[in-house]
């Protein structure tokens, strides 16, 4: 009957056809469906068990549909459900069958036993089949009447399938409100439960087109309605406790007296064994303390212990979520967790998951006090089996090292790896020390000896190779061999396949060539002319490039190729502080598992149940800034940066014409402007003054400082419509279209400071103004609001405007988007003054 | 919160049960989950992470006996929630059907629909409690023999050794009868403490921590009140913030220090502080009413001593010693010994103590891994294995770098190294006639063991 069972009877039930057992139950169902001799349901039963075992394993059973139907008139309980089970599965595919069964199903709802009502009436909803909603109306208003709790949970989730089926029966039955007013006086914590996820769900989706909605949805968001649950949550079971902590986190407290008390309510929920409910109540704590800062550290450090108590308690893959939540607060605050990290030490009987996890919060919260603690376990398992492992151990080591001031034992450290001579380990370890060295110029000696002795024909990972070369053109002064080297590697050139490891073939043999002519030469003029015969395009272009430069004159060539360089102070995160700010935003969700915002991974409609007030955040940040990007690519930027393409130095400047691939003028380009700095930097070689060099640098390139539109003259005032409505979808992609017209620097008075520890109070305010708030995120002292405004009688003139707020320097900076852009600096003036007035009585 | 199919998988990735329960999920994901985890191998891992995203369809997994629970969902929910659901699923399956194993799955398919339908409506989780369970499930549980009770089982952990324990009775259903009819009244206490401690090559302990769970498996009827006494001189708290409400540093030093711990939600904690007692009413089923992790110091239950020394050009010689360190009325069961060798290693010779019982020693060619199992090794006992190898190459360098660490599993039933213990076990019920069956035992496992060398 399961599975395996049946294959033992029958021959082939894997097949996925099974059509002659499919006939052959045909058959057998039609002779028992009339009958009623004694001992009938059992053979019923089994005959049942059957049609289920096939529709699990995938074969197709919907021809006997009819015959279940027939069968299914019975008074024992467990056919029902297995016909109920059948007859959900397969409803779909056959609307008009399904008629048949609603007659035994409209009958069971009205059954004396509250069970079979139960059933029948969740059957009934999950027929989904678009014209029988007229047959479930009746049914669910009785049933959200009925008084048996069983019957009224399953009616509440009732409303919400048939509002999937068919939303306009469901608000046409006014059913919404009946759940509402279920929700704040049924008696039975479930039923209350099913209601408001019910109601999260059905509000957040007649949002985007009821003006009612969208407030009903709010006012889940109200005290009474937050003290309501909060108030009873221990009446409720342990998943519903978290449906009501998801609600809390996104209630605005009206002040700080409002904040503890929520805090105190839910402190024993930290305590609970369910790292769920441990997990949105850390969320509500986190988010509520935002705007306090030692508040928000207490909270850390409150935290902490109940969440490594969950590490060690569940299953690996239990461990796992609550480790990647721990990874984001670890990474946000190391100095919490710095005397913590001998919990982040690897078991060997970890799965390789929660490994990798553990290594990214030991190098996080390395410091002065625990390096060397730390830097001698990870070279424990730097000579683990676990091959995986043991790299990322190496890489450990190599981030700790460049992120700390005093390396002098770990760069011992590293160089000992390699000596292990293991080949894996050897290439982990040549890419760091290449990054060291960038960093940490003064270690060349050290590491140039025992790097000096390499084979390369050891080293076959191209961004290891990568590495080597890099340092054998960098140094090539230091390493006696390094033009023969280089001169082996070259003549091999056509078995080199990694096109990265060529690119950096060419460079290295010209900065050889710029220190030592006479031995390089002929390698250089080798690796020039495979270059220029080289199929990939990017090596092509650098051969054809470095060649020219050279016809043209040496010296420029080497100032072009081989300048000083500054030492490295800072290498640029790979992941802006926007994006994991957004992350943070979304704690307890998939985001901080995968470390990426929602909108990287979900269509919009599935970001969550609640997710309305932020879903604009997303708009200021590129996904191009997702992934990792390595260290030695880092480095390929760097070397290539002198030919950084024309539109990433528009945006730099923050004013975006072209607009294809940066549609968000103010997206993080902290990479791109460290690299710029960069090039700043190395500009003085040319003996020009700094500022000078740098603008060279941009007409050799075509580019243009100044173009941003002149601000036009100011006309007359400006007056705004107080009831305009826009909804977050709409403003999303009014942002995205029009292009910025206008940026501006403005103060915020002190007054006005102290009043932001209440975001919402800005928004209040702002409102005043008829300038509505549509989002808003940050935390201290950053705060981000968009706002949007429109122009009185005129519905199609609507200003957009993004304002970050920083605290701590009292500036803001607002950035406006009009779909009139000449009155722009008109509404800028009118916003400028409306926020100066913030926080005065 | 919404999850959108459910389903279990066998080894072979066959479907033993699959719910869909919001239609949003396109066919084919049992398909897609079980390539994607079988064949995985992104970021260097050959295993595959509990979460992943596949087309915008995020799976969840954890594997239970051999098995694949798994839900979809395309909604950004919380991680922790649906992985806490899975493992609860697997757990109400298993009061269910007193044993959980691919087997008894098959056999009761129809039965575990009839809970996956009260657990999930629509996505949205109802209940995970047995006991509320119970009232809505009509099929009876098939069951099977006990005696196919795999080892790994945690159950079985007490079937072995001590003989007094009774050892099938956790393994039963908790709504199928005793043969006669009549139930049994009876109550499981477990105290299960896995240890991880880690040996620095010159034997003194790096880091050491205990996991503990109070479990509990009630048979009682009536769900009478219970009263659970701990350790008098039990503290919680150390180290950690000032913010917790159980901060008694002051007193540190002295009786059982726990870290911290937590609680299942039907604990009421209202005399714990002053008397350390536990007052619940156990719902049935089995669950933990207590977690508690602890790193104070505690004596280590075995002593490893290892040595590894070149003896020619293309030889060396190991030599690993266990002693028990603790009472002798106390046996250790099922201890295996684990140590890599050098990857050059083409042969090993394995030389044991004369009168050695119940040992065996192997060694695994592919992995290079040294391999020795004792049976049990009773208290205070040492043992000693020799081992001989042959390289194919020669070596240079510090053969220790190339080698190790030894790493140990073991279970030492009726022994439990924090010292935390259940003083007392009080069930509440006016009748004087009344006196159910309790059992409070305890176990420590190795979770991480291991010895540098």
């Amino acid at each position: 009957m399961a599975p395996p069972a049946a294959s033992q009877r029958y021959p082939s039930p894997s097949q996925p056809s099974g059509k002659s057992e499919v006939t052959d139950l045909k058959s057998q169902l039609r002779q028992l469906a009339g009958s009623r001799a004694p001992g009938v349901d059992d053979s019923k039963r089994d005959l049942f068990k059957k049609v289920i075992s096939y529709m699990t394993i995938g074969i197709d059973v919907s021809s006997v549909f009819g015959e279940m139907v027939m069968c299914s008139a019975t008074s024992d309980i467990v056919l029902k459900k297995m016909c109920y089970l059948y007859v959900g599965n397969y409803a779909k595919g056959n609307p008009d069958l399904s008629l048949l069964t609603i007659n035994f199903l409209q009958r069971d709802c009205k059954d004396q036993d509250p069970m079979i009502r139960g059933l029948a009436l969740r059957s009934l909803c999950s027929l989904r089949v678009p014209n029988l909603v007229e047959y479930l109306v009746g049914p669910l208003g009785s049933g959200l009447k009925d008084n048996n709790s069983y019957v009224r949970t399953i009616a509440v989730t009732g409303v919400l399938k048939l509002y999937h089926i068919s939303a306009s029966t469901c608000i046409d039955a006014d059913f919404p409100a009946t759940l509402k007013s279920l929700m704040l006086h049924d008696s039975d914590a479930q039923v209350v439960a099913n209601c408001l996820s019910a109601l999260q769900e059905i509000w957040s989706l007649e949002a985007s087109h009821s003006e009612e909605a969208c407030r009903e949805k709010e006012s889940l968001l109200s005290k009474p309605v937050i003290y309501y649950f909060l108030n009873r949550i221990k009446e409720f079971n342990e998943w519903a406790q978290c449906l009501i902590l998801e609600l809390a986190v996104k209630y605005v407290p009206s002040d700080s007296n409002d904040i503890f008390d929520i805090m105190n309510l839910l402190e024993d929920r930290l305590q609970h064994a369910n790292g769920a409910v441990v997990l949105a109540t850390v969320k509500v704590f986190l988010q509520l303390t935002l705007s306090m800062t030692d508040v928000h550290q207490q909270v850390y450090e409150r935290i902490k212990s109940p969440l490594l108590t969950l590490v060690s308690s569940g299953s690996p893959e239990q461990s796992y979520a609550i480790l990647s939540h721990l990874h984001l607060l670890v990474v946000r605050a190391p100095f919490i967790f710095a005397s913590d990290y001998k919990h982040f030490y690897c078991q060997y009987n970890e799965p390789a998951y929660v490994k990798k996890l553990k290594l990214e919060m030991l190098t996080a919260i390395a410091n002065e006090s625990n390096t060397y603690e730390i830097v001698t376990e990870l070279c424990e398992y730097a000579a683990n089996v676990d091959i995986a492992i043991a790299r990322e151990s190496v890489r450990a080591v190599g981030k700790i090292a460049l992120q700390q001031y005093d390396v002098n034992a770990i760069v011992d450290r590293l160089l000992q790896f390699l000596e292990m001579e293991k080949d894996y380990v050897t290439a982990e370890t040549l890419v760091l020390v290449k990054d060291l060295l960038r960093k940490y110029p003064q270690w060349s000696h050290d590491c140039i000896s025992v790097v000096g002795g390499i084979s390369s024909k050891n080293i076959q990972e191209p961004k290891a190779k990568s590495a080597l070369i890099w340092m054998l053109g960098e140094y090539a002064q230091d390493m006696s061999d390094a033009p023969y080297i280089l001169e082996n590697l070259i003549e091999n050139w056509e078995e080199e396949h990694s096109a990265e490891v060529r690119l950096h073939l060419l460079t290295a043999a010209m900065k050889c060539f710029f220190k030592r002519p006479p031995e390089t030469q002929k390698a250089l003029g080798i690796a020039l002319a495979a270059g220029m015969a080289d199929f990939h395009q990017d090596v092509h272009d650098r051969a054809l490039f470095y060649y020219r430069v050279l016809q043209y004159d040496v010296h420029v060539a080497e100032r072009v190729v081989s300048p000083p360089k500054q030492a490295v102070s800072v290498f640029a995160d790979t992941q802006s502080s926007e994006i994991k700010d957004r992350i943070f935003d979304e704690f307890n969700s998939l985001s901080v598992v995968y470390q990426k915002p929602s909108y990287m991974f979900t269509d919009k409609e599935h970001r969550g149940p609640f997710e309305f007030s932020d879903e604009i955040g997303n708009i200021p940040i590129t996904p191009e800034a997702s992934g990792d990007i390595v260290p030695a690519q880092q480095f390929e930027a760097n070397d290539k940066d002198l030919l950084l393409s024309t539109d990433e130095k528009d945006d730099n400047k923050g004013v975006s014409i072209t607009g294809s691939a940066y549609t968000a003028p103010s997206h993080d380009n902290s990479n791109i402007s460290s690299q710029m700095q960069e090039l700043a930097i190395s500009g003085p070689a040319t003996s020009a003054a700094t500022p000078q060099s740098s603008f060279d640098f941009d007409d050799i390139f075509g580019l243009g400082l100044s173009t941003a539109p002149a601000p036009t003259p100011s006309p007359p005032l400006l007056k705004l419509n107080p009831r305009a409505a826009l909804d977050p979808g709409a403003f999303q992609q009014k942002w995205r279209q029009l292009p910025i017209s206008l940026t501006q620097d403005c103060s915020v008075n002190p007054q006005g400071i102290a009043a932001l520890t209440v975001p919402q109070s800005l928004i209040k305010h702002m409102q005043s103004h008829s300038i509505h708030c549509i989002a808003s995120g940050g935390q201290s002292p950053n705060f981000k609001f968009f706002f949007f405004a429109q122009k009185e009688s005129e519905p199609s003139s609507n200003y957009f405007t993004e304002c970050v707020i920083n605290s701590s320097s009292a500036k803001a900076q607002i950035k406006v988007k009009a779909d009139e852009q000449s009155t722009s600096q008109a509404f800028a003036t009118v916003f400028e003054t409306a926020l100066s007035e913030f926080g005065m009585p | 919160m919404m999850i959108s199919q459910f389903f279990v998988l066998s080894q072979r990735g066959d479907n033993i049960v699959f719910r869909d329960y919001r239609a949003e999920v396109p066919k084919g994901s049992t398909e897609t989950f079980f390539r994607k985890v079988k064949f995985w191998k992104e970021d260097g891992n050959a295993e595959a992470p509990p979460i992943f995203n596949v087309d915008g369809v995020n799976y969840f997994h954890v594997k239970v006996v051999g098995l694949y629970f798994v839900a979809t969902t395309r909604v950004n929910v919380s991680p922790s929630l649906v992985l806490e659901l899975l493992q609860r699923i697997a757990r109400v399956i298993k009061d269910y059907l007193g044993v959980l194993n691919e087997d008894s799955f098959r056999k009761n398919f129809v039965l575990v629909y009839e809970l996956l339908d009260e657990v999930i409506d629509f996505g949205y989780v109802q209940t995970t409690s047995t006991e509320v369970l119970k009232s809505y499930v009509f099929n009876e549980p098939i069951l099977i023999a006990p005696a196919r009770l795999q080892p790994i089982d945690p159950a079985a952990i007490f079937t072995q050794g001590a003989k007094r324990m009774p050892g099938t009775a956790v393994t039963k259903s908790v709504v199928a009868n005793d043969p006669g009819g009549r139930r049994r009244e009876e109550i499981f206490v477990d105290v299960i403490e896995k240890i991880s401690v880690t040996f620095s090559s010159s034997g003194y302990i790096l880091t050491s921590e205990i996991d503990g769970t109070i479990q509990m498996k009630s048979y009682l009827s009536g769900n009478p009140e219970i009263r659970l006494a701990l350790n008098e001189d039990l503290n919680i708290g150390r180290g950690g913030g000032g913010v917790s409400v159980y901060d008694y540093r002051s007193s540190s030093g002295s009786g059982v220090i726990l870290d911290d711990c937590n609680f299942h939600e039907s604990v009421r904690l209202d005399s714990f502080d002053s008397d350390r007692t536990l007052s619940l009413v156990p719902p049935d089923g089995e669950f933990p009413v207590m977690n508690y992790r602890m790193t104070q110091e505690f004596r280590p239950p075995f002593h490893v001593n290892t040595l590894i020394e070149e003896a020619g050009r293309l030889k060396a010689e190991v030599i690993i010693k266990i002693r028990a360190e603790f009472p002798s009325d106390i046996i250790a069961n099922t201890i295996a010994v684990q140590m890599p060798l050098p990857n050059y290693t083409c042969r090993a010779s394995f030389e044991l103590e004369h009168d050695a019982v119940g040992q065996k020693t192997d060694f695994k060619e592919t992995s290079k891994m040294l391999e020795w199992s004792l049976k049990k090794i009773v208290g205070g006992a040492e043992h000693t294995l020799r081992a001989k190898l042959t390289f194919s190459q020669e070596f240079h360098g510090n053969i220790t770098k190339e080698a190790g660490p030894v790493s140990m599993t073991f279970t030492i039933p009726m022994y439990n190294v924090s010292k935390l213990q259940v003083k007392y076990l009080q069930i509440a019920k006016k009748s004087s006639s009344y006196n159910p069956y309790r059992w409070v035992r305890y176990v420590t496992q190795a979770n991480s063991y291991v010895a540098r060398i």
